[in-house]
């Protein structure tokens, strides 16, 4: 499976919906995931892709890491796994 | 219905191990918080808090006390022997019959869960000490100062995340001011600075790595303190025969429950609390000169409370002051409530203002008057003080000045 189709994987069992019903334009909202969704979604992506995610709850934007959509989280997860050392 | 006073106070934390240097920091807009120390803290990704410094339970505890005292109680008996010698009452006959010690925690003994599940875990060892259970379970130190207090009466512990000391304040209050008891030792106390207890609050992605700055545009959540708290409420009539020095009174409390959320904060359910402690107090919102808030630094808990605040008290809202002191001792989740409460002693004995330091930014969501970075004189003559727990359960207290 590729990073993103893991990435939506897991993002589409913490909103109970099939991942087809996921799309790259899809925002977290649209999918119906909360704050604490969000932060378990990252939390499961972190143990998935054994990497750390720079995310703060209390400033989602303040981290170059982009949870605007669901291409942009599958983007950012690249990003952070190409670095792992 | 009785008149209920304090009569003793007693704190250990951040900012001091005792009431007199607590206030001293609050005056002077001091920051307990640090780099922490302990072991594995190189593991954790949120390295700050408000640590106890320099408290040396050796000396002060005997061997075999030390065995039975967690961190927690620990900190709760030093503070609760300042308060029983300041306030002079002497518990015995039928005072010590009825009189109680209520607190509150919201993690009990934690390094003693932490220590020995490393114990048997990590280095595999397969036996632990006999006293692990009555070291670490929640109620351990209420039932140490009902001990060296002799306190006979209702005596029990309150779980109630960030708002336990609180929820346990009230109920004290509320027995004394029934005729339940005469006096009440009550108040809370935290220790969850250990690497487990750091480790648990860090999964939420709520911590700050760098301080505490609430209501401040760029803060970035909360940091957590470590101590406690403890007074001494008593009733009136008693206290001024035996002609005690009165701190001030506790004059109304009031609990709700938000019933929405386990984490985000509610406007209404702390806008009920806080209207529901004047109602009780019998007070106009007028007369609310200063609130000590939650005031987490977090982004949710500080608009939330400043919108709650706006809702209760409308134009007044602007008139009042609003400090938070969870910017100077961190957040002493169960323990919090009661050193906060000496704030507000501090507000209508002294007229001493503390402040909400680390402030650097204007929030046009938290547009209220929060006695930024300096310690500020005003009379004040009715303080509230604010706590709205994780769980969505909210608990305030209305004081007034003698």
């Amino acid at each position: 499976m590729s990073i993103s189709d893991r990435v939506i994987a897991i993002i589409a069992e913490q909103a109970v919906l099939e991942p087809s019903d996921v799309t790259p334009d899809s925002t977290l909202e649209d999918l119906g995931i909360d704050s604490l969704g969000l932060v378990e979604s990252i939390f499961a992506i972190e143990e998935e892709f054994d990497i750390t995610v720079p995310f703060n709850a209390n400033e989602p934007t303040a981290s170059d890491f982009d949870i605007s959509n669901v291409a942009a989280i599958i983007t950012g997860i690249e990003k952070l796994v190409s670095e792992k050392v | 219905m009785k008149r209920v006073v304090i009569t003793g106070a007693g704190t250990i934390n951040s900012l001091g191990h005792s009431v007199p240097d607590t206030l001293e920091a609050m005056r002077e807009g001091r920051c307990g918080i640090s780099e922490l120390e302990f072991r594995d803290v190189d593991r954790l990704s949120i390295k700050i808090g408000g640590q106890v410094r320099k408290f040396e339970a050796e000396g002060r505890f005997n061997r075999q006390q030390m065995t039975l005292y967690d961190r927690f109680t620990q900190f709760t008996l030093t503070a609760a022997k300042e308060a029983v010698d300041q306030s002079g009452i002497v518990f015995s006959g039928d005072t010590a019959a009825r009189s109680g010690v209520v607190l509150g925690t919201a993690g009990g003994g934690v390094s003693t869960w932490d220590d020995n599940y490393r114990s048997v875990y990590e280095d595999g060892k397969n036996r632990v000490h006999p006293f692990v259970v009555p070291k670490l379970m929640n109620n351990a130190a209420a039932s140490h100062v009902s001990m060296e207090h002799n306190l006979k009466g209702p005596s029990f512990t309150v779980s109630t995340a960030c708002a336990s000391s609180n929820h346990a304040m009230a109920q004290a209050f509320q027995m004394v001011r029934s005729g339940v008891a005469p006096a009440m030792v009550t108040g809370g106390s935290e220790s969850m600075l250990c690497f487990g207890g750091v480790k648990a609050w860090e999964g939420l992605r709520v911590m700050s790595k760098d301080a505490c700055r609430p209501f401040s545009a760029n803060r970035n959540g909360m940091v957590q303190g470590e101590g406690a708290g403890v007074f001494v409420f008593e009733e009136y009539e008693n206290a001024r025969a035996r002609g005690a020095d009165i701190l001030c009174e506790v004059v109304g409390f009031a609990m709700s429950s938000d019933a929405s959320d386990i984490v985000m904060p509610s406007k209404q359910g702390a806008a009920r609390a806080m209207a529901g402690a004047l109602s009780d107090a019998r007070l106009n919102a007028s007369d609310v000169g200063y609130i000590n808030a939650h005031g987490t630094g977090t982004a949710a808990n500080d608009k939330t409370e400043c919108a709650a605040v706006a809702d209760v008290f409308g134009p007044h809202a602007d008139d009042l002051m609003i400090s938070s002191t969870k910017s100077m001792h961190g957040h002493l989740i169960g323990g919090t409530g009661a050193v906060e409460l000496l704030a507000c002693i501090m507000a209508l004995r002294d007229g001493v203002i503390a402040p909400t330091i680390g402030y650097e930014e204007p929030d046009p969501e938290c547009a209220l008057d929060v006695v930024p970075n300096e310690a500020r004189e005003a009379r004040v003559d009715v303080a509230l003080s604010n706590a709205f727990a994780f769980g969505g359960l909210n608990a305030v207290l209305a004081l007034k000045r003698m």
